[in-house]
């Protein structure tokens, strides 16, 4: 961490069911309203009981964009959880472990390290304070608060919070368990030297929060009024998320009998006039593609946030990647513009959902927000999530009256822009085909037979592409302009270059990440990389999809490709490593040698 | 007040001369004038196939879904703008085949939409492959040696789902069949309306004759619609004789019904505004 600031990370494990993800996020709230910054990841495997789960967080006094691998404090639930662990330990790391389940003998101990092996014996503790099993997780977190000197109160306001609902006498046994744990470990945990987390009370309007719940609240923002979704890990939560919310939000949500349904149900709801989403994971996504051709070819906007996980096919469900980008930007049969958004954090993620939606009915086109695992599931304490205004654009859809003067309605009537105007099911006047056949302006299907109607057509839906690039959010430059080496990432990649240029030499590098990647606007970047030096190409998956994607737009090489593809995410400390020029040990490079060219 | 002939538009339909689908266009438009509907607070959504070109000729707000997408698309139209009339409208094969599970579930959901299936039996606008319907052993362009499969009884399975209308109709009963669909868009839940539809060209089997030869109506006979056992046999009931009419009517709640969502006014009447979201940001503190 530079310039001292404090940056510490605690990673739990255990089993399924152990609740360990619960307990690390009280943890994450209870650091962030003591004016810290989080951010978390968790693994688990696609089963409800046993195997392994964890959950890390690294904690900072500044914002912190990613989870580090490198562990400070390490919960062991189970010994699996130590084995699987034990290779990310810190020096000077402390391990607790259950020691009334199983035991860790130093010897274990990964040798080239000095660790702080403590025994926390949770059904003693909980036997002895007169507690119930069900919280063993407080138990913890009050002996990780003991050894880090954490201001205790912050997680009995979370526990008043939380069980609040249930009544006082579960509120007074959570925080009884908090307080067995903390005198358990302040007696018999001593280590010297040890982080301290200093909190102070927090002015600013934090949350805590992943990229999926920030979309479901964006999709909320912006008067989305219909959403229709198959579960699928790990785009679910949003689903959950509005399921929840529906009976105060006002909107209607539905779990549809598939995804081809529930794409087919968002454009139709788009087409009588209300705002419509869907969501799902790549494989549901397969299922979705016709429908994204359908919007295509009706004009009938629709946004689908795609999360993805590492495939093909079932793949690695429960872990992450960014292996969809080549599929979502080309898939669907014939030619047809589609938006894909790229958010790489939870505010981007909350931002870009209403302007998602703003694109798809300015120009009648099906817009993608495409997500992953990390970004889905990684909680971020975040300040001032929502201060930016909301903006909502319909774009050329008619009121009543407006229709009422026109005398011959045309729905797909040839504009400059490429977009028509949009009549309501519903308003007299507007009576027309939203038609899957190609057609002619008023709907009507075509043949063949009148090649010029089905050019002047497809023309018109590709007439809208200059206004859409002016309209996509721009990449964006982190890092100095005299940098010799530019990274380029999207998406989730975000996260660990920003915690990595944290710790590289200042000026070394710059970073362009994109939210929007397709269409590309050739132009604008071209400008943006003129007179970088030489590129590096940073993703989640093993062809460098993204990179492709440039190179089909403009004239552009890579001098290196980071990229990886295990279903973890890129810690900060690989990439700092990868980009010291150290040999890479966890991640898979591709070396190109050809030189640079911007054009 | 709109007449049958406002419901059309100036295109000419494309279906061969003699074609089952001239009778059934002719009923469902007067069905539609008698019950009061305007075309433009009519929604409608085709499937592909002859049934669905007819999207040209109708005239009211059309949505030309895809192969077996109509029920989507229509149950989401009806939760948007739940004042709309709104009819799904497919053949045997998008209905019953590629839209199979679509139909499954959402006879299940009781949303007020209503159902028609133009049933030849056969693929027409294809050129004459089985479809789920075809009768075993008929021979079509894929199934040479004759169809293997046994046919699927839509309404059967339809209330088997949970429809709460069920109704076979015969083009060659005009009269009839405007009964059902009129009966049909007001009975307020899902409803299924089957539809006897020769095709000429290329079901050879199941004509004209051949159905009119065994059709017989259900409310000739004292039909107790109510009785939901005796209506799962009716509804298997195929062969020598057919019954046509009203299988199967249920009052429940429909699906829009119960959604405190919609009681104020319909999702598109609200607009769209940008939403505070204050009240759910305190979750995440
Ligand atoms: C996804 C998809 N698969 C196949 C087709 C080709 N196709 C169009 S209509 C049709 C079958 C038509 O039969 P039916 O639904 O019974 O309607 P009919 O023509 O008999 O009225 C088929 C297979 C298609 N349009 N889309
Ligand atoms: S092919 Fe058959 S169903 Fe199609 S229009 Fe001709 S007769 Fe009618
Ligand atoms: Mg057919």
């Amino acid at each position: 961490m530079k310039n001292g600031t404090k940056l510490f990370t605690l990673k739990i494990g255990g089993e399924a069911g152990q609740g360990q993800q619960v307990a690390g996020l009280i943890f994450a709230k209870a650091c962030s309203r003591g004016g810290l910054y989080t951010y978390d990841y968790s693994e688990y495997p696609s089963l409800i009981r046993g195997g392994l789960v964890t959950y890390q967080i690294s904690v900072s006094e500044e914002p912190v964009f990613a989870a580090y691998n490198t562990v400070n404090l390490l919960v062991c639930l189970s010994k699996a959880a130590f084995i699987n662990s034990k290779k990310e330990l810190s020096d000077n790391a402390a391990v607790f472990y259950d020691g009334d389940k199983f035991k860790i003998e130093p010897g274990e101990l990964p040798k080239i390290r000095q660790i702080n092996l403590f025994s926390l014996p949770l059904t003693t503790i909980i036997r002895q304070a007169g507690l119930l099993p069900i919280t063993a997780n407080q138990v913890t977190l009050g002996a990780v608060a003991a050894v880090l000197d954490f201001d205790r109160k912050l997680l009995h306001s979370m526990i008043k919070d939380i069980f609040g609902a249930k009544g006082e006498k579960v509120v007074e046994m959570n925080i009884k368990a908090i307080e067995a744990g903390f005198d358990y470990a302040k007696n018999n945990c001593r280590i010297k030297n040890y982080t301290k987390l200093n909190t102070k009370p927090e002015k600013k309007d934090k949350v805590v929060i992943t990229a999926n719940e920030a979309v479901a609240l964006g999709t909320i923002a912006a008067g989305c009024k219909f959403f229709s979704s198959y579960p699928m890990t790990p785009a679910s939560s949003i689903l959950h998320n509005l399921a929840n919310w529906a009976k105060e939000s006002g909107m209607v949500v539905k779990q549809s009998e598939d995804e081809i349904s529930a794409i087919h149900m968002a454009l139709g709801a788009s087409f009588a006039g209300a705002r419509a989403m869907t969501c799902t994971s790549g494989g549901g996504f397969a299922l979705m593609v016709e429908g994204l051709a359908l919007s295509a070819m009706t004009e009938t906007p629709v946004v689908i946030a795609e999360s993805q996980r590492p495939g093909p096919a079932t793949g690695l469900p429960t872990w992450g990647g960014q292996e969809d980008l080549r599929f979502v930007a080309n898939t669907g049969h014939g030619d047809f513009i589609r938006i894909v958004l790229t958010p790489g954090d939870a505010k981007e993620a909350y931002f870009l959902t209403p302007w998602a939606f703003n694109l798809a009915e300015k120009y009648q086109v099906p817009v993608i927000i495409l997500l992953d695992k990390f970004i889905s599931e990684g909680h971020e304490s975040v300040a001032d999530l929502t201060d930016k205004k909301i903006i909502i654009n319909r774009g050329k859809l008619l009121t009543r009256e407006q229709l009422g003067k026109i005398k011959e309605y045309k729905r797909y009537e040839l504009t400059k822009d490429g977009v028509s105007f949009r009549a309501l099911p519903g308003m007299a006047g507007g009576v027309h085909i939203a038609n899957s056949d190609e057609h002619d302006e008023f709907g009507f299907s075509t043949e063949g037979f009148m090649p010029e109607i089905r050019i002047r057509q497809v023309d018109k839906r590709y007439a809208k592409l200059p206004a859409i690039l002016k309209d996509l959010p721009k990449p964006r430059f982190y890092g100095s302009k005299k940098a010799k080496t530019t990274l380029i990432g999207w998406g989730s990649v975000k996260g660990p270059v920003l915690e990595a240029l944290k710790s590289l030499p200042e000026g070394r590098y710059n970073f362009i990440h994109f939210t929007a990647v397709n269409p590309i606007d050739a132009a604008e970047v071209g400008k943006m990389l003129k007179g970088s030096g030489k590129l590096v190409l940073i993703e989640s998956n093993k062809t460098g999809q993204f990179g492709d994607l440039l190179k089909q737009n403009l004239n552009v090489d890579f001098e290196r490709k980071i990229l990886k593809y295990s279903g973890i995410p890129f810690y900060p400390e690989e990439l700092i490593e990868e980009l010291s020029l150290k040999k890479a040990t966890a991640i898979k490079i591709v070396k190109s040698k050809k030189k640079v060219k911007v054009k | 007040m709109a007449k049958a002939e406002d419901f059309k538009t100036n295109v000419k339909p494309t279906w061969c001369p003699g074609c089952g689908n001239f009778g059934l266009w002719q009923s469902y438009r007067e069905a539609l004038a008698e019950l009061g509907l305007q075309p433009h607070n009519t929604a409608m959504v085709f499937d592909i196939g002859c049934c669905g070109n007819a999207a040209n000729w109708h005239k009211l707000y059309a949505f030309h879904s895809l192969h077996g997408r109509t029920i989507p698309v229509a149950f989401a139209i009806k939760i948007a703008n739940s004042e709309l009339t709104v009819v799904a409208d497919s053949g045997d094969g998008g209905g019953y085949g590629e839209g199979g599970n679509h139909f499954l579930h959402t006879c299940r959901t009781n949303i007020d939409i209503t159902y028609i299936v133009h049933n030849n039996q056969i693929y027409g606008l294809t050129t004459g492959q089985a479809s789920p319907t075809t009768e075993i052993g008929l021979q079509t362009k894929t199934t040479p040696q004759g169809q293997l499969d046994r046919p699927f009884h839509p309404l059967q399975v339809a209330i088997a789902q949970g429809a709460t209308f069920v109704a076979r109709g015969f083009t060659g009963d005009p009269m009839q069949l405007k009964n059902i669909i009129k009966e049909a868009i007001k009975h307020k839940g899902f409803s299924l309306v089957d539809i006897l539809q020769p095709c000429i060209t290329w079901n050879k089997l199941n004509t004209f004759t051949w159905y009119k030869q065994r059709v017989y109506k259900l409310e000739e006979q004292n039909w107790d619609a109510k009785d939901k056992e005796k209506a799962l046999a009716k509804a298997g009931e195929w062969g020598d004789k057919i019954p046509t009419g009203i299988f199967y009517q249920e009052q429940a709640p429909s699906y829009e019904s119960q959604l405190p969502q919609l009681k104020d006014k319909t999702l598109v009447e609200q607009g769209v505004q940008a939403q505070d979201i204050s009240k759910f940001l305190k979750e995440f503190k």
